[in-house]
């Protein structure tokens, strides 16, 4: 129960940081998760991102900042074990599952859905 | 002659341009701050709250690791959140709750699906391939920019 | 030097009877349950107006409005010389397909949310040099085919903010020419393009203001008229945001507009349908002009008004590339004048 309250908070307070750039910064959705992402990135470069995630668990792992710390992990594993051209094999290695899994239900929702607008 | 005219009149525009901008400003309703941001707090973080129930639900019962269940709960999150963007459920709550929804996961999901959906009148090539990532584009160009460049330096600065 | 039918450079006089012999319109469910809903011709009960895109329905609505302000006029689609049509989509492509649908030549026109007087003020202008008997003037617009072309896809859960504006879904046709009973066409102000250089595509009312205000101070100066010499003054798609601009903006010009002043956007849709801002779109103005404007004319209850369209003239491409939104406002002065 004490780490879904954490994942709550953790999880809620990126939210607001994303929802401050888009009404305070004036960003548009497409360019705050952009930023969001490479931010994950750059976090977990740093080596901050990975206590975030045992801290707060899905609060880390949920949020769009998580896929630019699993790009990074990706291809900083890869590179360890096969050297520098490894950052370039690597990097769709660890969020693989989440790329994949909207690729092809967005395929299917295509077939299924008609937009309602 | 002629070109010293064009840039005075370009001038007096410009100047004219940014007053008229400073006076319309004032009519332009200012989003309500700490409404959004309370909003997009509750449901941002109930998302969460939620991908952490499924993943412990994941480990706890399917006795996944703590790899696979993350991976489970990306693909459980994701799949939720397009069969809401194809039930015409999303957008309203995107609307509602504004970063709340766009920041997890299931905002990149709604982002992809709802333009798959959308341009299938396009065809299923050009229509729903060629558009699918017209929004989800960003995020992934520039994750993987950002991770490819944070890498790399990394790589020079340890090993090197 | 000025031509024999101009007030001014930019205000055209008609010198014979030029008369909207019918009009007629066609909208969607969201604009069928606002407040001049008993004022239109064909409620859509759905998006999809029972066709099998939104592209489909926006152009099938168009084709409806045509067919019924033909009816309505008592005229037959081979007594048609000319269709003057735009709309929003590129290569106006719902007018281009209507008119293919019909017998009839085609002039297209684009003038974003301000070709419903456009297109009005050329059909009549061509009636009055003696170039056509008749004419058809329309357009349309549609929530989900602007939204898709111009912002984002439709069950994308972006948050729009409080200022934006809901495209209107809907076609607007008005048939002219001379004679007859209907309210008449004496006057049309073509509009210059305005830039005040606002960039925010969806911060549309403040950047077709100063367009208005152009348009508006324009005529009343070319007709040497007052907006109190009007019963009803009305802009195309100014929204809550531009209503308040063009009020203050005209009031600084000494022309007082408070009394008789509304804008169509505001008046499609109720206060308490989620529109944000108010309508936009070419069948905003379109909408509430051929019918409800005109219906009061006919009925007499209004004797003269002004209906000035108001178009954003910026593209997808434009604003992606930071440019800003140069605007247009095109007026036509219509009267309730006893059949000649």
């Amino acid at each position: 129960m004490g780490q879904v309250a954490i994942a709550f908070l953790v999880g809620g307070v990126i939210c607001v940081i994303g929802q401050a750039l888009l009404d305070f910064a004036k960003f548009t959705p497409a360019h705050v998760m952009s930023i969001l992402v490479a931010s994950g990135a750059i976090l977990d470069g740093l080596g901050l991102y990975d206590p975030l995630i045992e801290f707060a668990g899905a609060g880390a792992t949920v949020p769009i900042t998580s896929f630019g710390h699993a790009l990074y992990h990706g291809a900083w594993q890869e590179a360890e074990q096969n050297g520098v051209i490894g950052l370039i094999a690597g990097i769709f290695e660890v969020p693989s599952a989440g790329i994949s899994a909207a690729i092809v239900f967005s395929f299917f929702a295509s077939l299924i859905f008609k937009p309602r607008g | 002659m002629a070109s010293s005219v064009k840039t005075r009149n370009q001038e007096r525009l410009a100047k004219a341009q940014k007053a008229y901008n400073e006076r319309a400003a004032k009519y332009k309703p200012k989003p309500p701050y700490l409404k959004n941001m309370t909003k997009a707090f509750l449901v941002g973080g109930a998302i969460c709250a939620f991908g952490q129930i499924i993943s412990d639900f994941y480990i706890g019962f399917f006795n996944f690791t703590k790899e696979t269940a993350g991976d489970s709960t990306v693909a459980t999150l994701i799949f939720i959140s397009i069969l809401l963007t194809g039930l015409g459920i999303y957008d309203k709550l995107g609307q509602f709750a504004g970063a709340g929804s766009a920041v997890p996961v299931t905002g990149f999901a709604n982002s992809m699906s709802s333009a798959a959906i959308e341009h299938r009148a396009e065809g299923l090539v050009l229509g729903v391939g060629g558009n699918m990532f017209k929004l989800a584009g960003g995020v992934i160009v520039y994750g993987v920019v950002a991770a490819l460049i944070v890498s790399l330096l990394k790589w020079l600065i340890i090993k090197v | 030097m000025k031509a024999q039918h101009q007030c001014g450079r930019q205000t055209w006089k008609f010198l014979h009877d030029i008369r909207i012999q019918g009009s007629a319109v066609a909208v969607g469910p969201l604009e069928g349950e606002g407040p001049l809903a008993a004022e239109f011709d064909h409620i859509h009960p759905d998006m999809y107006a029972g066709q099998a895109s939104w592209e489909k329905a926006e152009r099938y609505m168009m084709y409806q409005a045509v067919q019924t302000a033909i009816k309505k006029s008592n005229l037959l689609e081979s007594e048609i010389d000319i269709v003057l049509a735009g709309d929003l989509l590129n290569q106006t492509i719902s007018s281009n397909f209507t008119a293919s649908q019909l017998n009839i030549p085609l002039i297209g026109m684009f003038g974003a949310c301000s070709t419903s007087m456009e297109t009005l003020s050329v059909g009549a202008a061509l009636i009055d040099a003696g170039y056509a008997s008749y004419i058809i003037a329309t357009c349309s617009s549609h929530n989900c085919t602007a939204e898709k072309q111009f912002r984002y896809p439709t069950e994308y859960g972006g948050q729009k903010p409080e200022y934006a504006q809901w495209t209107v879904t809907g076609a607007g046709a008005a048939v002219v020419g001379r004679g007859g009973a209907g309210p008449r066409i004496t006057h049309a102000t073509i509009g210059k393009v305005v830039d005040m250089g606002i960039k925010d595509p969806f911060d549309m009312g403040s950047a077709m203001a100063p367009a208005a205000v152009d348009t508006l101070s324009t005529h009343f100066r070319d007709t040497d008229r007052m907006p109190s010499d009007y019963d009803l003054i009305v802009t195309g798609d100014l929204g809550k945001v531009g209503y308040a601009i063009l009020k203050d903006e005209m009031k600084d010009l000494a022309f007082e507009m408070t009394p008789v002043y509304n804008d169509c956007g505001l008046m499609i849709y109720s206060p308490d349908q989620q529109v944000f801002s108010g309508g936009s779109g070419c069948a905003s103005s379109a909408v509430v002009t051929y019918s409800y404007i005109m219906n009061r004319l006919r009925e007499g209850s209004i004797k003269r008004a002004l209906v000035c369209a108001t178009g954003a003239l910026f593209s997808p491409v434009s604003y992606q590339q930071g440019e800003s939104i140069p605007c247009i406002a095109h007026a036509v002065a219509l009267e309730a004048v006893e059949e000649v």
